[in-house]
């Protein structure tokens, strides 16, 4: 596939409006990285499977691999520099930290927001639960056990702050 | 300051905590640097046109169409390369006999994999470069290829690389005792053959690289997702012929290594040389399909075993054939004969007996080249060993349990020379098993598997004790004529603010290195872990050094840091028994503060004694100059490697329906000596165990006859995901080296080590109320089905 048409999008990313032209071809997470500089969100696929990608479009999870930059012409896109920054997932940071639940890192940020999807959705979720929610995101480095206890003890803490 | 106290009795070690990793905020912000994430001024990007054939000849290639599109810059062939980067051959000279081809950074006439980068094509983006190599258009004609290793030495088998002769690669027996003696005086022999499939690394980082040559200065910069930045330094020297001092290599963060990002590629070489033909920066950053075409592979062996006993369990030898193909050309420059030597040295070294044989052959094939990875040898060396001992105590009716002990180098034999002369200077496997047995309540949970038994639901419960090798000294490479060095630096400098700087070079891909050696540094010094800084991987300003790999980092880097530390400690009290007028013996450094050693009345800040040293050194005596700045240098010289020890346990479940393993648990009592960071060290042991548990049930480089690989994207290349890992209880037994100061050893393998044998003998104790045994990994349902009889 050529360069093909370009495609002129406004999208907020991290609440920020930005303008720009991209080629019709362009994903989304090689716009985030290579036209944004939001090196964060991580290329490990392109095919959808290892979900280190991984981005909130309109608040809903989305593989940036498998989206066009063109798609996203009037969304609002979320990425781990904007999340982090909000301090929302301040508590399941220091949760994976405790835990060592990240060697190299390159899953990290799609992992964190992987899992605090799943803990928005459901609090009281379980082990098997947080194993099952998080099987679209590939870790080489933990062998995932420490990130279930991180996300397990996020679990706990943010029920504890509701009064459950 | 107001909080200081008047009197600090002791100093704070920080050995033993488990300090959190001085890195974790920053990539927990999506703040890491990895190597694609660096952009330079007029940046380029090269893509690689790479065979679509296992082995062909290149009649023609025609780039008129590629260098028509805009944007792209120019197409490179290996021909045009070759004059600007030389070939390499990977063989060592301690391997005799070993033999490969040249190898270039593009092929030259003839592309011997599917996936052998063949022409460059250099660009404005990545997706131009991509655009170009689709539009190259190349005549090939397919050669015979050679997939199978147990017809490559036929001489009916075309030779890959004529100019060899054969396509032997390397071929090594050992021998100890008189294994035909314990075989012809044995009550029962037991045979086998096991087979270990192809699988690789698959790092989610893929590899990266960009070269920066600057051709005023004739200097080449190289940021590198790698483990061994001096080993590249010096390798892009000699074969661009530049000075080694005019290249610097420089590793940011590493998205994951595990031995995939310690060896010399050709794509890799390929983008250093164009930055010097064409005077400009190029990054290449490989992506998923090309990983699996390039990244070397692991493993691929057929090994026959037979093991000879007592009725009674004692094992009174051991005959092993191990046949492994390593693709077209062994590996620059570690080779692709260690895996193999380490498969046949490793196998039966937790045992006594000594009457023990073994043959090995190492041949070439045309699948993508084989090399080392995370447990070199090891998983395969142990899945037969205790494989073996499994089958044993099930055919005698014995417990696995009391078979292994029955057999195990015991307590009292201490220092051991292993069968296959290897030095163990202490090792703990009974402590570990009964450790292992307690944790587990292996007991408790037999019995729950022989109840189960009686509903039709079949579970397992599988042993593997292994040992580690670590620390490698220079006996690994060096010896051989590899310019890889065993040995390592640490330099340590005060800083005037009285923080410590730690440069050196082992190297960080997320194992924790930065933080061992932080907690390593602080103790040794005396001052708060949040007063230490650790930089890694840059070849211009670290001490040379080996980098990461064959769990070193602690063994090696972490004593080269203690020596220093206790180093700069000495030179800062003599700074300071200057600035107090008295004896550096009446002095120790505690939490930052120079203290009087017997009472531990605070005597000076280092902050104030760093403003003398470095801006008012006229109020110290004429004669006197401080030196706050030090380097140490380490290297094991008293024992090849350091051994480690431990035992895993494995519990599965097995439907017999459908052959789908079920992984329940998994148990693991390890022993590393002493450990520095207990949670660091339990999350080595876990995502080890996890890739040995990938390697045992689902990931397997699959090709056809053809040597057409049909795993080329992570929907057909299974990867172990959380939903079906299982959590994993890890314990310990410390036995410090007494070789090095600090008894650390490493652990960054043994979880990879164990943990595929542990699962074959559960699957085949799960197994065996069916009659059935299982002896290929990896176990996929088709091959538990075949065991079963359901599949012909």
């Amino acid at each position: 596939m050529d360069a093909g048409e370009a495609i002129d999008i406004t999208v907020t990313v991290n609440g920020v409006a930005c303008r720009r032209r991209v080629d019709a071809r362009q994903s989304l997470v090689d716009f985030l990285r290579e036209d944004l500089e939001l090196t964060g969100s991580h290329v490990g696929c392109e095919h959808g499977v290892c979900g280190a990608c991984t981005v909130r479009v309109d608040g809903v999870l989305a593989r940036g691999c498998l989206m066009l930059a063109a798609q996203c012409d009037g969304s609002a896109v979320e990425t781990i520099e904007g999340v982090a920054a909000s301090g929302t997932i301040a508590d399941l940071q220091a949760a994976f930290a405790v835990a060592n639940a990240l060697q190299c890192g390159y899953c990290t940020p799609a992992m964190l927001l992987t899992a605090d999807a799943l803990l928005r959705e459901d609090p009281g979720l379980g082990a098997d639960e947080i194993r099952r929610g998080l099987s679209g995101n590939y870790c080489r480095c933990t062998g995932y056990h420490a990130i279930v206890e991180a996300v397990l003890a996020t679990a706990r803490s943010r029920r504890e702050a509701r009064g459950g | 300051m107001a909080d200081t106290p008047a009197r600090i009795p002791e100093g704070e070690s920080y050995i033993g905590k488990s300090v959190v990793r001085p890195q974790a905020a920053r990539l927990l912000d999506g703040r890491g640097v990895f190597t694609d994430d660096l952009r330079l001024p007029r940046m380029l990007h090269v893509a690689f046109l790479r065979s679509p054939h296992a082995h062909a000849r290149i009649v023609s290639l025609d780039a008129r169409a590629a260098l028509a599109i805009p944007g792209v810059v120019r197409v490179v062939t290996g021909e045009e390369l070759a004059g600007v980067c030389s070939g390499w051959v990977g063989t060592l000279a301690h391997f005799a006999g070993m033999k490969s081809a040249t190898q270039h950074p593009l092929a030259r006439e003839r592309a011997t994999w599917q996936g052998e980068p063949v022409a460059a094509v250099v660009a404005e983006s990545r997706a131009l470069a991509e655009d170009g190599v689709a539009r190259v258009a190349v005549e090939w004609a397919p050669l015979p290829v050679v997939t199978d290793p147990e017809t490559a030495l036929d001489p009916a088998t075309p030779v890959i690389h004529p100019e060899l002769g054969d396509n032997l690669a390397f071929a090594l027996e050992l021998k100890s005792g008189d294994a035909d003696a314990a075989f012809a005086g044995a009550d029962h022999v037991y045979r086998d053959t096991f087979w270990m499939g192809r699988h690789t690394g698959v790092t989610l980082e893929p590899r990266a690289i960009i070269a920066d040559f600057d051709p005023s200065e004739r200097r080449l910069t190289v940021y590198h997702s790698f483990q061994a930045p001096n080993m590249m330094q010096d390798i892009l020297a000699r074969h661009l012929r530049l000075p080694e001092h005019a290249v610097r290599v420089i590793c940011k963060d590493v998205g994951g290594s595990f031995g995939i990002k310690v060896h010399i590629y050709p794509d890799e070489m390929a983008t250093c040389a164009l930055a010097v033909l064409l005077g400009r920066s190029v990054k290449f950053v490989a992506d998923r399909l090309e990983s699996f075409q390039s990244d070397i592979h692991a493993r691929d062996h057929r090994v026959n075993a037979e093991i000879a006993v007592r009725r009674d369990g004692t094992i009174l030898g051991m005959r092993v054939d191990d046949l492994t193909g390593i693709g077209p050309y062994s590996v620059y420059p570690r080779t692709s004969a260690v895996e193999g030597n380490q498969t046949i040295r490793l196998t039966p070294g937790v045992y006594r007996f000594r009457d023990y044989a073994a043959r090995l052959r190492v041949v070439f094939q045309n699948k993508t080249p084989m090399c080392q990875y995370r447990a070199v040898g090891h998983p395969v060396a142990f899945a037969v060993m205790e494989g073996m001992v499994d089958r044993v105590a099930r055919e005698l009716g014995l417990d696995p349990v009391e078979v292994r002990r029955q057999n195990y180098v015991t307590a009292e034999m201490y220092p051991h020379t292993s069968q296959t002369g290897y030095f163990f200077e202490r090792l703990s496997h009974e402590e570990c098993l009964d450790r292992l047995l307690a944790l587990s309540d292996y007991r408790a949970r037999c019995a729950e598997r022989d109840a189960l038994r009686a509903k039709g639901v079949y579970r397992g419960l599988g042993l593997c004790a292994f040992v580690e090798l670590t620390t490698p000294g220079p006996a690994f490479y060096g010896v051989g004529g590899a310019r890889i060095s065993s040995q390592d630096g640490c330099t340590l400098k005060l800083e005037p603010g009285g923080a410590v700087t730690c440069i050196t070079g082992v190297t960080e891909q997320g194992q924790g290195t930065d933080a061992m050696l932080a907690q390593v540094v602080a103790s040794s010094v005396g001052v708060p872990i949040e007063h230490v800084r650790v930089l890694t991987g840059d070849t211009l300003v670290a001490p040379y050094g080996g980098g990461t790999w064959a769990s070193r980092g602690a063994g090696i880097g972490g004593e080269a840091a203690l020596q220093t530390g206790k180093a700069l400690k000495g030179n800062i009290l003599r700074v300071a028994a200057a600035m107090l007028q008295c004896e550096p013996d009446e002095l120790d450094v505690r939490r930052g503060k120079v203290v009087d050693s017997a009472t531990g009345e605070v005597r000076l800040d280092l902050a104030e004694l760093g403003r003398v040293a470095y801006f008012r050194p006229d109020t110290l005596p004429k004669d006197f100059q401080s030196e706050l700045t030090v380097t140490r240098h380490y290297v094991p010289r008293h024992q090849g490697f350091a051994f480690t020890n431990g035992i895993q346990l494995s519990h599965v479940e097995v439907d017999p329906a459908t052959g789908f393993v079920r992984l329940l648990a998994h148990w693991v009592v390890e022993d590393c000596g002493r450990i520095i960071n207990p949670r660091l060290v339990d999350e080595q042991l876990r995502g080890a165990i996890v890739q040995g548990l990938g390697a045992a049930l689902f990931e397997h480089c699959v090709y056809d006859a053809a040597g057409q690989l049909l795993t080329g994207t992570m929907a057909d290349y299974l990867v172990p995901m959380a939903a079906e890992m299982p959590d994993i209880v890890v314990g310990h037994v410390e036995t410090p080296t007494a070789f090095a100061e600090g008894g650390f050893k490493g652990a960054g393998e043994a979880g990879t080590a164990g943990a595929p044998g542990a699962v074959l003998n559960a699957v085949n104790d799960a197994l065996a109320p069916l009659g059935a045994r299982v002896t290929r990994q990896p176990i996929t349902p088709d091959v538990v089905l075949r065991a079963l009889g359901t599949l012909a």
